[in-house]
């Protein structure tokens, strides 16, 4: 059980490098959407979520497995559409930004 | 056999997940890009979810007749697919109609949700499995205090950001003292855990850590100023990030791992990036105090002696008309008012009469970075007239008028001549530098990090008392007039 733990240990620390790679060079602009979407990235929880529920063998495992899923799912669902709502708005002036660069 | 097609198919869609989160990410940082990358992630979480139902993890383990059977439970099933359907319907529906000034409070909800799930699911595997391992338990102490931390910290920095409680910092006597005793409470409680192990006593300890951690988490974010609030979301959404990552360790399951470290290594970035933009130290934003009551006080009560000069509408519309170069200063309080489509018209009109008009954006204006970029795009302000900070700083002295609509702090002349100011250091706009200044604002309440600001007594500033909305709209009827 340990040796999944310790596999665990090792993709979290390999995925903590990319994380900073990643968004090394975000323009402020940017940097509320990005929260934004990596504030619904988290909601991967839901995962977590399902599979307590699905497991459940008691009444109240079920309640909180479904209390659980109704969270996670809202902050997967709310966080997507939230910072898609944000990032319409940069592509909306984007023509204009490319036609006042170019003159 | 049929069962290892089973796992390597799911094992297969969670890399696929991965990835798309990895390219998702990567392209968020980039402007032109950044809403595909949206779309990648979400299509990413579309296929994790997707392969969680085909997964062998869903199914009730149980002896029968001396043997293991597996097999999926019916009413666990509907109740997942009702639940998501519930959480997702309701958050889809919020998101959308939300306004675009709210959404800060909007991702801080949103956070503490996530943060109550990693929570849940942490405290619920502990009470589920039997005979697990000591690395896994750690895991789920973890999980359950970062989970319930991220969780109340959210909400009470979502009332902040609502104003259903004071913006103003939250003191009592011996604070950090009492947190740092609640936090190496939990932390003993979290060692009791693990060396328990299982068993009712462990069970209880497990309880007790879950509500001393939610406490812990209100209290840690109660004392910080409404002005932090951006960073202290940020923070917290990195360990929402980190609670999830948690939760994948005990259940095995890498995509949880993956995705909740890639977002607790950004986010910490992200916070790290968004308190040099304010000049903030982190570990001063959350033991600083912003602020503090006293320091606040004392400043309100020598400022209100000093003399502002009121103008009205018509005097600030000539000034506007004749003037050659104009820049807007849009702060918070053009936000709350809603009044982007009224800058644009009284920009519009300006720029008619043949005066420049520019914008001047602070990278913290608004409650959040990029906040002012977003409205201001809403009311289709043409990007090419949005200069940052540091790209306009040195055009103020030749600027005839600075309009600063809402905005205070980010103006505070405070911030570069008086070391004992609160905010002093904080990179601030130039407007002080501008031949004439009008400050269109409410009242002269001071800004959200409640300091008192010299700008508005300068001989140059005159003041226009009034809500954003109706003041700019009057303004451009004035204009044209004049």
């Amino acid at each position: 059980m340990d040796q999944d733990v310790l596999m665990g240990i090792y993709v979290f620390l390999l995925a903590i490098f990319l994380g900073v790679e990643l968004i090394g060079r975000v323009p402020s602009t940017l940097h509320t959407p990005l929260m934004s979407g990596t504030n619904a990235i988290h909601g991967i929880v839901l995962l977590g979520a399902m599979i307590i529920l699905g497991q459940a063998d008691a009444w109240w495992l079920r309640v909180i497995g479904f209390l659980a899923v109704i969270l996670g799912a809202a902050n997967v669902f709310g966080g997507f559409v939230v910072t898609d709502r944000m990032l319409e708005m940069f592509r909306a002036r984007r023509p204009a930004a490319g036609a006042g660069q170019k003159q | 056999m049929i069962e290892n097609w089973r796992d390597a198919i799911v094992d297969l869609s969670y890399l696929a997940a991965a990835i798309l989160f990895i390219f998702g990410l990567k392209f968020l940082s980039v402007p032109a890009r950044a809403r595909r990358g949206n779309q990648l992630a979400a299509l990413g979480m579309t296929v994790a979810i997707v392969a969680t139902f085909i997964s062998r993890e869903l199914e009730v383990t149980k002896e029968e007749a001396g043997r293991v059977v597996s097999e999926y439970s019916l009413t666990n099933l509907l109740l997942i697919i009702i639940g998501i359907v519930i959480g997702g319907a309701l958050s889809t529906v919020a998101a959308r109609r939300v306004q675009m000034t709210a959404m800060p409070q909007m991702v801080a909800a949103f956070n503490g949700m996530g943060g109550a799930t990693a929570a849940l699911v942490s405290v619920g595997e502990f009470m589920h499995k039997v005979g697990i391992g000591r690395g896994e338990i750690a895991s789920i102490a973890l999980g359950t205090m970062i989970g319930s931390i991220s969780f109340t910290g959210s909400i009470i920095a979502f009332l902040k950001l609502e104003e259903r409680i004071s913006g103003r910092p939250i003191t009592f006597p011996n604070q950090k003292l009492y947190n740092a005793i609640l936090f190496i409470g939990i932390i003993a409680l979290g060692v009791v855990v693990v060396a328990l192990q299982e068993g009712t006593s462990a069970r209880i300890a497990l309880w007790i850590l879950f509500a001393a951690a939610l406490a812990l988490g209100a209290l840690v974010v109660l004392p910080i100023g409404g002005a932090d609030m951006p960073v202290v979301i940020a923070i917290l959404n990195s360990l929402t990030g980190l609670a999830a990552a948690l939760t994948g360790l005990v259940l095995s399951n890498q995509a949880l791992v993956i995705a909740g470290a890639l977002v607790g290594a950004s986010g910490s970035f992200l916070t790290l990036l968004m308190a040099r933009a304010m000049n903030r130290s982190v570990t001063n934003v959350l033991f600083g105090a912003f602020g503090a009551a006293p320091a606040a006080a004392g400043a309100g009560a020598t400022g209100e002696a000093k003399p502002i000069r009121e103008t009205t509408v018509d005097d600030a519309a000539v000034t506007l008309a004749y003037a050659q170069r104009v820049v807007i200063v849009p702060g918070y309080g053009l936000a709350v008012a809603q009044a982007q489509h009224a800058v644009r018209e009284l920009a519009d009109v300006l720029k008619e009469r043949g005066v420049d008009v520019r914008y001047a954006i602070h990278p913290v204006a608004g409650r959040m970075p990029g906040h002012m970029n977003v409205l201001l795009a809403e009311a289709n302000v043409p990007y090419e007239d949005l200069y940052e900070m540091d790209r306009i700083n040195d055009d103020f002295v030749n600027t005839d008028v600075a309009l600063v609509v809402g905005a205070n702090d980010v103006v505070n002349p405070a911030a570069r001549n008086d070391p004992s100011s609160p905010i002093y250091g904080m990179p601030i706009l130039n407007v002080d530098q501008a031949k004439n200044i009008i400050v269109l604002k409410r009242s002269m309440r001071s800004g959200f990090a409640g300091i008192e600001n010299e700008l508005f007594h300068d001989p140059k500033t005159v003041m226009l008392f009034g809500d954003a909305r109706e003041k700019l709209t009057e303004l451009v009827a004035a204009t044209k007039a004049a």
